[in-house]
């Protein structure tokens, strides 16, 4: 039998890895096994019925899509912010670097009431779109609104230290052998970030899939048109609906799980490309 | 002329470059600047007078002080766990190391929402253990021991994911050193670990400070919003937003708002600081 552990002369291993095994254990494993024998007391029949409900499908319809959209917004956005960030200087560039962690840092509920205000029909946002008879507020398009300000750090800090390290000997080379511009950008410089733009992606995507205290509040939450999954969890919850409430908690997590092994699978491509 | 022909070749032309810095700084201005301002604008909308009356409430009291109790204790217990699991992964090779890291992000990949649910499944009044517990009387479900708990799982990764990175570029030569010139463990660890890790730490202690005084969806689940109670200061915030009592919910989200300010801050000057001490920090 090979060995658990190779050999060692520090100390400490024994305490420090049945403390983190056990802690891991009580606070986060155990809790999150009991969603699955929960479910298992649906059996398949009864966790399909709620898997497959209109009222269920519609939800995660409105959750997925509506993160897509958000997330995609973010890597174009965030492409141009981290650009700017990396290449140019002005004026404020540091505040402005410093401030892009704010949907970090700001609790959810409060960002969810003040983009609702912000984007009401006669909000200082809103009132431009109404005169359009566009509305965000209450609607699918709010809850994009709100998932692209809490996905908006991602991408910009995934793709940010990837681009200081294009070196620039290697644009000044394809300038010199005739490329423009756009050709270094879209030949050179893209490919180097490819990787880091899908992490990011997937990072925003992925937040986006779970959120909930900015979404409610801007989302008005109508069923089937703008309600999102976790919501619809509350909302069994309050109805005492144990079981049906951890079913589309366990479809939730069973999809976010494999985002988190896709984006695990991403970095360890990144990284053995040697971009990072 | 050569210069300015490489200039072009590498550098955007000056239209280009002012239209990607106006796109940047619109498109930031409109989704954190612009709400940013919000929430004070709305708070001090009709006057000090009922700004200073919303955060003396009773009720907004209680708030701030479970929203301190909740941080006081999920902080430093997952500090501890950080530091324990930072020294496993980045000191010693082991089987299942790779597998240990991804369960520790696990919290990350789970909603909020289905973090508080998971607690009510084990310990809520039909859960695994709540006939026990309601035959001891004791309650763990819409109390403060529920909200400290679903506080610690959602930022159960934050110190960890900040310390395991750094300790892993740190080596252990430093440490080995320590220890074959007869220091004890304890010793090498308050002696050379901690003063090479203290910038990264204090960068972690923000980060899930933050999300710990923030967390919404989780604790919303567990609290059952007992005012007064049960209530900590963004499920405040919901309350009054919901009785359309607006200056007031904008006055407690200000709270909130000037907190995340400060975590921004403390966090630029950790890393510059960080920076000058040749530190390496991990982002994200």
């Amino acid at each position: 039998m090979a060995q658990f552990k190779a050999h060692s002369v520090l100390p400490g291993f024994n305490l420090a890895l049945g403390y983190t095994l056990l802690y891991l254990s009580l606070i986060v494993l155990v809790p999150l096994s009991a969603l699955f024998f929960k479910t298992a007391t649906l059996g398949w029949g009864g966790f399909w019925e709620v898997a497959s409900s209109d009222r269920v499908l519609s939800a995660l319809r409105v959750t997925f899509v509506t993160s897509c959209a958000a997330a995609v917004v973010n890597v174009v956005f965030g492409l141009i912010v981290a650009w700017v960030l990396v290449r140019y200087r002005f004026f404020g560039k540091r505040v402005v670097d410093a401030l892009v962690d704010l949907p970090f840092a700001l609790p959810t509920a409060v960002a969810g009431i003040t983009l609702a205000t912000l984007y009401a029909p006669n909000g200082w946002i809103g009132q431009y779109f109404a005169e359009y008879d566009i509305k965000i507020a209450y609607t699918p398009l709010g809850i994009v609104v709100a998932l692209t300000f809490i996905g908006l750090p991602f991408v910009v800090r995934t793709v940010q230290p990837v681009l200081e390290d294009v070196e620039a000997e290697v644009e000044e080379a394809a300038a010199s052998l005739g490329a423009g511009r756009w050709a270094v950008f879209r030949r050179v410089i893209f490919p180097a970030l490819y990787p880091a733009l899908l992490t990011g992606f997937a990072l925003a995507f992925a937040r986006a899939i779970g959120e909930y205290g900015s979404v409610i509040f801007i989302a008005g939450n109508m069923p089937y048109i703008s309600e999102i999954a976790p919501l619809l969890i509350v909302a069994k919850l309050e109805q005492y609906d144990y079981a049906g409430a951890t079913a589309i908690a366990v479809l939730m997590l069973l999809i976010s799980f494999g985002f988190l092994l896709t984006i695990n699978a991403l970095q360890w491509w990144v990284s053995r490309r040697g971009v990072r | 002329m050569v210069q300015v022909q490489a200039r072009i070749a590498t550098h955007e032309s000056k239209g280009v470059t002012l239209l990607l810095i106006g796109t940047a700084l619109l498109y930031l201005l409109l989704f954190l600047g612009l709400p940013l301002f919000a929430v004070f604008y709305e708070a001090f909308r009709k006057g000090w007078e009922l700004y200073w009356a919303a955060l003396q409430e009773p009720d907004a009291w209680s708030a701030i002080k479970l929203t301190f109790i909740a941080a006081a204790i999920a902080v430093p217990a997952n500090l501890v766990f950080g530091v324990a699991a930072a020294w496993v992964i980045a000191k010693f090779e082991f089987k299942g190391k790779s597998l240990l890291i991804t369960l520790i992000d696990l919290p990350f990949a789970v909603s909020p929402v289905v973090s508080g649910l998971v607690y009510v499944l084990l310990f809520g009044a039909q859960g695994w253990f709540g006939e026990w517990l309601s035959a001891h009387d004791i309650k763990l479900i819409f109390a403060v021991p529920g909200i400290v708990l679903a506080t610690i799982f959602v930022t159960f990764p934050f110190i960890a994911r900040e310390l395991i990175p750094l300790m892993q570029a740190q080596g252990k030569e430093e440490e080995e050193a320590a220890v074959s010139l007869g220091a004890s463990g304890w010793q090498t660890f308050w002696r050379v670990t901690l003063p090479n890790i203290k910038w990264g730490l204090l960068y972690g202690v923000i980060l899930c400070n933050a999300r710990a005084m923030g967390e919404f969806g989780a604790v919303s689940v567990v609290s059952g919003h007992i005012r007064g109670m049960t209530n900590t200061l963004p499920l405040h915030v919901e309350i009054l937003y919901n009785e359309y009592n607006f200056v007031a919910a904008f006055s407690v989200a200000s709270l909130l708002a000037l907190l995340a300010l400060v975590t921004l801050l403390v966090k630029s000057l950790v890393e510059w600081q960080a920076k000058r001490s040749g530190e390496p920090l991990h982002h994200g």
